[in-house]
């Protein structure tokens, strides 16, 4: 497996179905992984927030994997696990491999800025205090780091005072550059996007887009978490679609045509069709309570197709037609 | 920060503080003249008996105590805009003589409060942040909330049984050893007298800044910066140090500038417990005499004390913090 | 290609249970209530003679007899010290109760009167936070005389800045409020606004107002009284208690000054944390935790 540092100018945006065969070794594989958290009420009860459930994918070089779902699900707590940075009270279990290997937390920690990196939704991110050029260098992690923010400045087109400006200086295009130069400085082979175009700018989300997808072309693996299903299907090569905390299908970007025939499972046709139609519901009915999850399909309470056995079984994901799906029903 | 604004800003503040002063001393001579104490009988103190009514009546004239009020008050005014206050009956000599001297003897021991309270402050506020929800967090939160309720002045008779009368390590009372003529009193005899009072005021001080840090310091720590920090694989201490310290060091330090008031009221209680001779005992005792000059000039020395706090507190926000100084607003 | 299938634990399921904020919240009211009853129903039953001088137990060490020790008159310290905290409870109640209600004029008056008299109140609270507390407190007990009444005008006059501010604020927001607006266009009189709408925000405000006063006016009763202004020196009140107890500290008393001290500590703590844990309750940013 390469580690591609050059930069390379001449990169297309054109979808590279072609290129996502399944037998290039994942760089991710996150199999099982479930969530939750601990919370105390009423004294001595203890509660459950299950917010990610059995979730299972996985990320190749080269690719985009896009993780879609509604905002506010928890997909963010995802990014989180794999970076082994979620809060104390968190409760994880199910498997991570990393290059095949366990990400045990010791792992991640040596992983997460080098091998890993984020790029976060919105100048928050950055510390208001300091001034942009040292915070993009603190994320090179080598002994020419200000050499390597002068590069990542010029790929980005970001001028060179750029560096002494604070984050509340920034524009909300520039924002963007500075933080996808934060995760490019490291040559992570794993980029992590969490939600990274939110509210922006029509022309500063194409930008954001195609920097993600450069990114893959040069052989990283990307995994792009939005809630923006438009969005994601420009770039990205395959959507894993995530609902309550698991993802119900993984689809090819193709899958997305028409009418959803080929789409596996019923919320994902639910989704596609709602786009489709302009409509802004993209969720039938609410998501299941984290406190409260049903026993069996997490769909189920909003399934249009559900049978008695939705309800009392959980379905197991199955490989179905090139993806993955996690519905009984589905051929 | 352009000139411009800068000037707007003095001219600004000047004239608030000038309008303040001339509302301070109109309220506060007012409420002074409805004091149905005596003063020529606190001038008098305890001759009283061998002070016989022509020589009352003598002493309220040269006092010009039987003048109406406003008279009185454009007598002070003026003496005030000359510069000596008026004179002080119980030290008998001009007021500003008196309060330069007390209070440098208050500022130095105020300011070694000052210093060593936020130091400890904050590193108390750092630790207990850092560690937030452990034992040692809840121990300094504890420690904490218990000084704020705390009063001063017991403390300070606590650290005097302690370590005047059982140690004999420091002196029982008095700013200076008795007995010793003024030139020959060392900075050494200075500071031994000093020590306690100043260990009470710190003590005091400690909770404001070290419960506000710690909870500027946990909110710092559950920031989205500090996640991508996190992200970034920089490590606790390192997060601790660059983004920790950076956000929390400027709300500190204002806020210790913010509460030059809590400080001085505390002085006026420890000077009085120590017999410390600044400013604070130099109010009390005007109070209790019934010195009015002196006493008028106390409480505008000591509106001076906390309005220049406030002012640096409000200049270090607007010029330090880059969001303000270059940003205009937040 | 080997697959370990070990599960990443990060839990830490060892944290002990913690009471929620309601119950430590009511734990503190029955800490504080049962120190205020234990202190009012003491003082009212304490007999006179107690307080009497008895020259044969002079200046003696803490026993189980005497638990705070005696003073040189023979005075039993315990006895004094729970007549002197019914005295400050009974000035700092008083005190604060007298603030809360400046504040709460002052405040609305603030809000609801027009720019002149919200400018004119928005300054006069400048000017009292402008002065440090103690010397605001010296002031008016001067100007008042000192005496209980001086102490209790003066604490009243010192506290009720930082609560008319508050109130100020809130009966603004409330005013510009969505529904105040509705209400008013629904034709609703002033009246059945203030009522509705506005008290039962300002209500809750008041009280915890009133419980963090509370604390703060008993330490500012008992210091201002130590430094010679306050409560006639005839009176049992802590400050006067520490006061007398500095002129027989190099003989070594060291109890006359400790256990009062300490006993004021322990009440104004426990009003504190009571305070402080009703607002946090009443704020609905923490009300939920």
């Amino acid at each position: 497996m390469s580690n591609q540092t050059a930069v390379s100018q001449n990169t297309s945006t054109t979808i590279p179905e072609a290129s996502t065969g399944g037998t290039m070794m994942p760089l991710l594989d996150v199999r099982d992984l479930s969530v939750s958290f601990v919370q105390y009420t009423g004294g001595l009860q203890m509660r459950f927030l299950t917010v990610i459930t059995s979730l299972s994918l996985t990320v190749r070089p080269g690719e985009i994997l896009a993780v879609v779902g509604s905002s506010g699900s928890g997909k963010s707590l995802l990014a989180h696990a794999i970076l082994g940075i979620l809060p104390n009270n968190a409760r994880i279990s199910g498997t991570m491999l990393y290059v095949n290997e366990d990400l045990t937390p010791e792992r991640q920690m040596s992983l997460r800025g080098r091998e890993i990196a984020l790029v976060p939704q919105s100048v928050n991110f950055l510390d208001p205090l300091m001034r942009v050029g040292f915070q993009v260098r603190s994320a090179a992690h080598g002994s020419e780091a200000a050499k390597a923010q002068r590069r990542v400045f010029d790929r980005y087109h970001l001028a060179d005072q750029v560096k002494g400006l604070f984050p509340f200086q920034l524009s909300g295009g520039m924002a963007r550059r500075v933080l996808v130069a934060t995760a490019t400085i490291s040559d992570a082979r794993l980029v992590i996007a969490d939600e990274p175009t939110p509210g922006l700018h029509p022309a500063v989300v194409k930008e954001t887009l195609n920097h993600l997808r450069e990114l893959a072309d040069e052989d990283r693996a990307v995994m792009l978490i939005t809630h923006d299903i438009e969005a994601a299907l420009t770039i990205a090569d395959r959507i894993a679609v995530f609902y309550a905390g698991t993802t119900v299908e993984i689809a090819l970007v193709a899958d997305f045509t028409d009418n959803g025939e080929a789409l596996r499972h019923p919320y994902s046709k639910a989704l596609w069709r709602a786009l489709a139609k302009n409509e802004f519901v993209a969720t039938p009915g609410a998501q299941p309570s984290p406190d409260a999850l049903p026993p069996g399909c997490l769909f189920q309470p909003n399934c249009k197709i559900a049978t008695p056995e939705c309800a009392s079984v959980r379905p197991k994901e199955r490989e179905l037609r090139g993806g993955m799906v996690r519905c009984i029903h589905a051929a | 920060m352009r000139m411009g604004s800068a000037l707007i800003y003095i001219g600004h503040k000047s004239v608030r503080l000038a309008v303040l002063l001339i509302a301070l001393c109109a309220i506060t001579f007012w409420l002074v003249s409805q004091s149905p104490i005596d003063p020529v009988q606190a001038y008098v103190g305890a001759d009283m008996m061998r002070v016989g009514p022509e020589q009352r009546a003598e002493i309220a004239e040269y006092w010009g105590l039987n003048a109406p009020p406003l008279e009185r008050f454009v007598r002070w005014g003026s003496a005030v805009v000359h510069g000596d206050f008026g004179t002080s009956m119980i030290f008998r000599r001009p007021v500003i003589d008196v309060i330069q001297e007390r209070f440098t003897a208050s500022l130095v021991l105020m300011g070694a409060a000052w210093v060593f309270s936020g130091v400890l402050g904050f590193v108390l506020g750092i630790i207990a942040g850092a560690r937030q929800g452990t034992w040692i967090d809840r121990l300094i939160k504890c420690y904490c909330l218990t000084l704020a309720s705390t009063p001063a002045f017991w403390l300070g008779l606590l650290l005097l049984i302690v370590f005047a009368v059982w140690l004999g390590w420091a002196p029982v009372g008095l700013g200076v050893p008795m007995g010793v003529p003024a030139d020959e009193v060392t900075l050494g005899d200075h500071l031994r007298h000093m020590i306690l009072p100043a260990v009470t005021l710190s003590i005091i001080g400690v909770a404001n800044v070290a419960l506000h840090t710690r909870q500027k310091l946990v909110n710092v720590l559950a920031s989205d910066y500090v996640l991508f920090a996190r992200a970034k694989g920089e490590s606790e201490p390192a997060i601790l140090w660059r983004h920790g310290m950076r956000n929390v060091a400027l709300p500190a330090i204002t806020l210790q500038f913010a509460s030059l008031s809590e400080l001085f009221g505390g002085s006026v209680l420890a000077e009085q417990v120590f017999s410390y001779p600044g400013l604070g005992q130099a109010t009390v005792a005007a109070g209790l005499r019934g010195d009015v000059p002196l006493l008028l000039g106390a409480v505008i020395f000591s509106a001076l004390f906390v309005f220049t706090g406030n002012l640096l507190a409000d200049i270090i926000y607007r010029f330090v913090d880059p969001r303000i100084r270059l940003g205009g607003s937040v | 290609m080997s697959y370990t299938d070990t599960t990443i634990n990060q839990s830490h399921i060892s944290q002990l249970p913690r009471l929620n904020r309601r119950q430590i919240t009511v734990l503190v009211m029955a800490i504080a209530a049962a120190l205020l009853l234990g202190v009012v129903i003491g003082g009212f039953l304490l007999s006179n003679e107690k307080l009497m001088t008895n020259f044969e137990e002079r200046s003696l060490s803490p026993s189980i007899e005497h638990p705070f020790g005696t003073d040189w008159l023979g005075r039993d310290m315990f006895a004094r010290s729970l007549k002197g905290l019914t005295v400050s409870l009974g000035v700092g109640m008083l005190a604060s109760t007298v603030s809360v209600f400046f504040a709460l004029t002052l405040g609305l008056a603030a809000a609801t009167m027009g720019r002149t008299v919200d400018g004119a109140v928005t300054w006069l609270v400048d000017i009292f936070l402008g002065l440090p507390h103690i010397v605001v407190l010296i002031l008016i007990a001067f100007a008042m005389g000192g005496g209980t009444r001086g102490v209790i005008i003066a604490v009243a006059i010192t506290h009720w800045p930082s609560l008319a501010r508050v109130i100020r604020a809130e009966v603004l927001q409330l005013r510009t409020s969505e529904y105040v607006q509705l209400s008013r266009r629904l034709g609703r009189s002033r009246w059945w606004i203030a009522t509705r709408h506005l008290l039962p925000h300002l209500v809750p405000q008041l009280l915890v107002g009133l419980v963090l006063l509370f604390p703060h006016a008993i330490l500012h009763e008992a210091a201002i009284t130590f430094l010679g202004f306050g409560l006639s020196p005839h009176q049992p009140a802590v400050g006067v208690i520490l006061s007398e107890s500095m002129r027989h500290l190099s003989t070594g008393q060291w109890w006359l000054a400790l256990f009062p001290g300490l006993s004021l500590l322990v009440m104004v703590r426990a009003f504190d944390a009571l305070g402080d844990n009703l607002r946090l309750l009443i704020d609905p940013h923490t009300a939920q935790e």
